[in-house]
C-alpha cells in the first residue's frame, strides 16, 4: 500500500495535489477549461487524417445481392414495420394474422415496430447497406419514394415470382405498375396511403372548403392551415389543384407549385408543416383544415365527430408503403412467403379491418364484409371505380431531381 | 472448532517490488477507459465530420475528399438567418432561465428549510419524462382555444407581444414566443442546479458579517451573494445556452416556418436533402460559433471556478 508521503512526491505532483484540495474538489477552472478547448482544437487540426475517410460509391451492387438463404434451416423471419401498422388482439400483445401465419407454416415471425420516419430509418440502415452488410432484417416496409431510391441504389433483392402466387394474382390494378418498379420485381405494397383534405368542422366555423386553393387563399383560415412535410404529398396535391398531373410534370411545373405554396406561407396562411403529428393539431382545432392521410382520418372520425375529410374534384394523391427484402437478408424465402400470405383475401381483410388504410389486395370485399360491413363499403379502405379514377401517384425522380426538389421544398418549410 | 486466537500469525507479504513503480502507471491506466471513450465517440466522429464537410459527390457515385471549402461559405451565406435566430432564441431562453431560476435557487438554498428536498424534487421530477413528451405537452397547454391563450387574449397581453413581433394574431403556438418558452422550460433545471450548488456553498456567516457592517439586504446581495454565486451563473448559462442553440425539437413542434433554427436546417440537410457535406459544414460552423462565444463569455465573466 502506498502511503501519503509528501517528501517522496515530485514538485509537480505536489502542486497538483494542492490544487485538487482547494475547494474540496478537483476544481474546474476557467484556465483549465480554456486549455482543454485549445487542446481539442489542436487534435482536430490533425488534418492529414481527414482525406482518409471518403464514402464509397453505393451504386455498384445494382440488382441486389442475394445472401445465402438460411430459410430451410432457420424457420424464422424478421419483419420491421411502422408503429401501429398491424392488427392487434384484445391483450394488445399478439398479432392474430402473424400468429396464423406461424401456425400454418411453422415460421416464427420476429415482428418489430422500429420504423418511425422514412428519412431517419434510411439514415439508420444506410451504413450497413452501403457496406454490403446484413441489416438483421428480412422485410422492411418503406414509403414508395424511398423504396425507389433503395432499388436505384441496388440495396434490395429481386423477388422470386414462384414464391408469390397470391401476390401476383391479387394485387390491385392501381398498384401494379409503378414507374420505379415495373411489374413489381423488387417490392409489393403493404398498404396504400391516400392524401386528402381533412377539417375540423368546429374550427372551420362555417367556412366552406372544397379545394386546396381554399386552404391556401381563404383569409378566414389564416394561420390555421396545415400542410405535410412529405414533399410528394404536399406538392402533389398542389400540382393537382393547379390542373397538372403529378405523374408527369416538368421542373417548371414543380417550381410553379412551390411558388404557389410560398405565397401562402408568406401570407401567414400556413401554420405549420407537420408529419404524423397533425392529428393532434386537427383534433384540438389548432388546424381548421389540413392535408392528411386518409387512414388516420378514418380513425380520428371515430373518436371525434367534428373531424371530416373531403376529396377535391381535381383528385388526390395515393402513395404506398411497400415491403422490401434488403440485401444480405438471411431468410429470403421465408420473407417471400410472408409477403405472399398478406395477399390472401382472409389475412388482407383482417388487416384492413384493423388499420383502415387502402387495401392493395383485390377480392377482399366479401371477407372484409364478414368482419366489418362498414369498412367494406368505405371507399377510403377499398376504393371503388370512381375513387380509383381520381387517384394519382407522384412520378419517380432521378437522384439529382430528388435533391433539387427536396432542397426547394425545405426552403419552403423554413429550413 | 478453531478460534480466532488459534490461527497462526500471518507472515507479512514480502514486497518484491517497490510500490511506486506500479503506482506510477495507475493514474494513466485509470484514464484509459475515459480516453478511449473520448477517442471513439468524440475525436473520431469530429474528424469524420470534418472530412465529410470538405467532400463532394452524391449517394450514387460516392463521396470523395476534394477540399471543397466553398461548402462552408455557401452554407453560411444561405442559412445565416437561421444561425442568427438560433443564437437569439437561445440567448433569450438563457436570460429567462436565469431570471426564473435565480430566485428559485436562492429560495432553495437559503429559505426553504425542511422543504428543500421537496422543492428540489419538484424541479427535477418533470425530467423523468422524455423531452419530446414535455414539449408536446406545451402544445396542449398553449392550444388556440385553451385557457392560457384565452386569458392572455382577454388581458390584451397578446396585443403587446404581437406588436413586438413575438406572437402572430391571437395565438401563441407556432410563434417565436412559443419556441423561446419551450426552450426556457426544457432547460430550466440545467440553470437551477448549478446555481443552487454554488449558492448553497456560500458561508452564511458572510451574510451575518455584511449585516453587522450595516449593509442593506440589497447591498449584501450585490456585494456578497451574487459575486460568490458567479461560478453557478456561468456554468448554468453555459449548460442552458449551448444545448438550446443546437436544439431543433422546440422549433419543430412549437414553431412555424419562420422560427426554424439551425438544428432544423442540419436535420433536413442530412436526412431529407441528403447533402451530407453541407450538413457537416453547418454543424462545424455551429460548433465553432458556440466555442467562440463561450470562450469570450468565460473570459469576460471574471470567474475562476466553474461550480
Amino acid at each position: 500500500m502506498e502511503q501519503y508521503e509528501p517528501d517522496r512526491l515530485s514538485a509537480a505532483r505536489l502542486a497538483a495535489m494542492r490544487r485538487s484540495f482547494r475547494n474540496g474538489r478537483a476544481a474546474l477552472t476557467r484556465r483549465s477549461l480554456l486549455r482543454a478547448f485549445a487542446g481539442g482544437a489542436l487534435a482536430v487540426g490533425g488534418v492529414g487524417a481527414l482525406s482518409g475517410c471518403g464514402i464509397p460509391a453505393a451504386g455498384t451492387t445494382r440488382g441486389g445481392v442475394p445472401a445465402d438463404d438460411h430459410s430451410k434451416k432457420e424457420k424464422t423471419v424478421t419483419f420491421s414495420n411502422w408503429t401501429e401498422y398491424m392488427d392487434v388482439d384484445e391483450s394488445g400483445r399478439e398479432h392474430p394474422t402473424l400468429e396464423a401465419f406461424t401456425q400454418r407454416t411453422g415460421i416464427r415471425v420476429e415482428y418489430t415496430e422500429d420504423i418511425n420516419d422514412n428519412t431517419e430509418f434510411f439514415g439508420k440502415i444506410k451504413p450497413q447497406l452501403a457496406a454490403g452488410q446484413d441489416t438483421g432484417r428480412d422485410i422492411i416496409v418503406l414509403t414508395d419514394w424511398l423504396a425507389a431510391r433503395l432499388i436505384r441504389l441496388g440495396w434490395v433483392q429481386k423477388l422470386d415470382p414462384a414464391h408469390l402466387p397470391h401476390a401476383f394474382t391479387n394485387l390491385s390494378a392501381q398498384f401494379r405498375n409503378p414507374d420505379w418498379d415495373p411489374g413489381r420485381a423488387y417490392s409489393y405494397p403493404w398498404q396504400g396511403i391516400s392524401t386528402v383534405i381533412a377539417y375540423n368542422r368546429k374550427a372551420l366555423d362555417g367556412v366552406e372548403v372544397r379545394t386546396l386553393s381554399d386552404l391556401l387563399d381563404n383569409a378566414k383560415l389564416k394561420g390555421r392551415v396545415g400542410l405535410l412535410t412529405e414533399m410528394r404529398d404536399t406538392v402533389g396535391m398542389t400540382l393537382l389543384d393547379m390542373d397538372k398531373d403529378p405523374a408527369q410534370f416538368s421542373a417548371d411545373d414543380y417550381d410553379a407549385a412551390v411558388a404557389r405554396l410560398q405565397k401562402a406561407v408568406d401570407k401567414g396562411q400556413v401554420r405549420r408543416f407537420t408529419g404524423n403529428d397533425y392529428t393532434a393539431d386537427l383534433t384540438k382545432g389548432d388546424f381548421a383544415a389540413c392535408l392528411a392521410w386518409a387512414g388516420d382520418v378514418v380513425q380520428l372520425k371515430a373518436d371525434n365527430p367534428d373531424i371530416g375529410f373531403l376529396i377535391p374534384d381535381s383528385g388526390y394523391m395515393t402513395s404506398s408503403d411497400v415491403m422490401l427484402i434488403p440485401n444480405k437478408a438471411r431468410h429470403k424465402t421465408n420473407a417471400e412467403r410472408l409477403i405472399d400470405y398478406y395477399f390472401e383475401p382472409r389475412p388482407a381483410a383482417e388487416l384492413a379491418a384493423y388499420i383502415n388504410f387502402v387495401c392493395p389486395v383485390d377480392g377482399v370485399k366479401d371477407e372484409l364484409a364478414k368482419i366489418d360491413e362498414e369498412a367494406a363499403n368505405n371507399p377510403l379502405i377499398l376504393p371503388d371505380q370512381a375513387m380509383q379514377a381520381k387517384s394519382r401517384a407522384f412520378r419517380s425522380l432521378s437522384s439529382a431531381e430528388e435533391t433539387a426538389f427536396e432542397e426547394k421544398f425545405a426552403k419552403l418549410t423554413g429550413a | 472448532m478453531t478460534t480466532v486466537a488459534e490461527a497462526p500469525p500471518r507472515a507479512p507479504a514480502p514486497e518484491t517490488e517497490p510500490p511506486r513503480k506500479r503506482g506510477r502507471w495507475t493514474p494513466y491506466l485509470l484514464l484509459v477507459p475515459g480516453l478511449l471513450w473520448l477517442l471513439v465517440f468524440f475525436a473520431l466522429p469530429v474528424i469524420y465530420q470534418a472530412s465529410t464537410s470538405v467532400q463532394t459527390g452524391s449517394l450514387e457515385e460516392g463521396y470523395e475528399v476534394t477540399w471543397h471549402f466553398a461548402t462552408y461559405w455557401d452554407a453560411l451565406s444561405e442559412y445565416w438567418p437561421q444561425f442568427v435566430r438560433s443564437v437569439l432564441y437561445a440567448a433569450s431562453a438563457t436570460v429567462l432561465c436565469l431570471l426564473l431560476g435565480y430566485p428559485l435557487a436562492y429560495l432553495i438554498a437559503f429559505r426553504a428549510g425542511r422543504w428543500r428536498n421537496l422543492i428540489m424534487i419538484l424541479v427535477i421530477a418533470p425530467f423523468f419524462t422524455s423531452f419530446l413528451i414535455r414539449t408536446l405537452a406545451w402544445k396542449t397547454i398553449l392550444a388556440d382555444g385553451g385557457p392560457v391563450v384565452g386569458a392572455l387574449d382577454t388581458l390584451h397581453v397578446l396585443d403587446v407581444t404581437a406588436w413586438l413581433g413575438w406572437t402572430v394574431g391571437d395565438r401563441v403556438l407556432a410563434t417565436p414566443l412559443a419556441v423561446v418558452c419551450g426552450l426556457t422550460y426544457n432547460f430550466l433545471p440545467f440553470m437551477i442546479l448549478p446555481l443552487y450548488t454554488s449558492l448553497e456553498r456560500i458561508d452564511p456567516r458572510l451574510h451575518e458579517a455584511a449585516n453587522d457592517l450595516y449593509a442593506r439586504p440589497s447591498t449584501t446581495f450585490r456585494k456578497v451573494t451574487f459575486p460568490l454565486s458567479m461560478p453557478g451563473v456561468v456554468s448554468g448559462t453555459l449548460l442552458t445556452f449551448i444545448p438550446a442553440t443546437g436544439d431543433y425539437v422546440n422549433a419543430d413542434l412549437l414553431g412555424s416556418t419562420d422560427t426554424r433554427m439551425v438544428g432544423n436546417v442540419i436535420q433536413s440537410q442530412f436526412l431529407r436533402i441528403l447533402d451530407y457535406p453541407t450538413a457537416a459544414a453547418l454543424s462545424f460552423i455551429l460548433m465553432a460559433a458556440i466555442l467562440f462565444m463561450v470562450m469570450f463569455y468565460i473570459r469576460r465573466s471574471g470567474t475562476e471556478d466553474l461550480v
